[in-house]
């Protein structure tokens, strides 16, 4: 049943699992080669950290080890680091070295 | 009449070639003396190996925003009046220009100075990639100046603390080996 009262949103009718959240990880340049897509949505538990999430990744696709030294993450375009805690709807990119220019 | 202080920032998709007079013209102004720019252009051998094309592909979003920022630390460390910076996707013959900065000011130790810290900075953290294909193979790039950068990355250092370390920077940098190339894998 939805209501609707002043500005406030209208109630779901589902509630949303708190327990875990769902990120956008991008890859590019040799990340893509390596794992095939340009893109994924994955489900992590709340409070996973980007590293948790790189673990993650590695797991399903262990050629990224190749190049786990050198990567960055950027999370919702900007660098980050492996402590940084995720959060849901989150873009997460995966970084190899760059070379614009 | 003073032109006002202009940026522009803009990654080329296409195959077309980055057109050099248009950004001049922007940047152009009756009270700048100064117009400095840069261009990158796509070399044919690299250690012996001869070049096909540079293949270009960047985080674009992201690409825009850091550039936009690194033209903000760019205006607190000179004193300048207008920069454009353009960057090239996809193929990139030999020849062909990839990346141009063009920087205007009052005076040439601006444009100039700020003109180098603009493509260094491009260089070591702009989210842009690109490929070395030869006739036999093709390999990822890897910029010098990311790979001494990337530790400090995720953390908060603002690039405009670099001014001053960049402008210190060995004027003979341009002769030393700048990228690292990685085997291609099979």
């Amino acid at each position: 049943m939805k209501t609707k009262e002043d500005n406030l949103p209208a109630v779901q009718s589902v509630v949303k699992d708190e327990s875990f959240v769902q990120i956008k990880v991008l890859f590019f340049a040799k990340a893509r080669d390596i794992t095939g897509l340009t893109e994924l949505s994955m489900e992590v538990s709340s409070g996973s950290t980007t590293q948790d999430c790189l673990n993650k990744l590695v797991a399903k696709f262990p050629n990224l080890d190749e190049i786990r030294q050198c990567i960055v993450l950027v999370l919702n375009e900007e660098y980050t680091t492996e402590s940084a805690v995720v959060k849901d709807k989150d873009e997460l990119a995966i970084i190899p070295p760059i070379s614009g220019g | 009449m003073n032109s006002e202080e202009k940026t522009l920032v803009e990654i080329i998709d296409g195959n077309n070639q980055i057109d050099l007079a248009k950004y001049i013209n922007y940047v152009s102004a009756p009270q700048a003396g100064a117009i400095a720019t840069f261009s990158g252009t796509t070399r044919d051998t690299f250690e012996g190996k001869t070049v096909v094309e540079l293949r270009y592909e960047a985080y674009v979003s992201m690409a825009i925003k850091n550039l936009k920022s690194i033209c903000s630390a760019a205006r607190s460390s000179w004193d300048l009046h207008s920069i454009a910076v353009a960057h090239r996707l996809g193929i990139v013959p030999v020849g062909e220009t990839s990346v141009f900065v063009v920087v205007s000011a009052t005076h040439r130790a601006d444009a100039l100075d700020a003109c180098k810290f603009l493509i260094d900075e491009l260089k070591a953290s702009v989210p842009i990639w690109k490929k070395e294909v030869y006739s036999d193979g093709e390999v990822w790039k890897e910029n010098l100046e990311f790979l001494e950068r990337r530790l400090e990355l995720g953390k908060d250092v603002g690039c405009c603390r670099r001014k001053i370390e960049t402008a210190a920077h060995d004027k003979k940098s341009c002769c030393k080996p700048k990228v690292k190339v990685e085997e291609a894998i099979d």
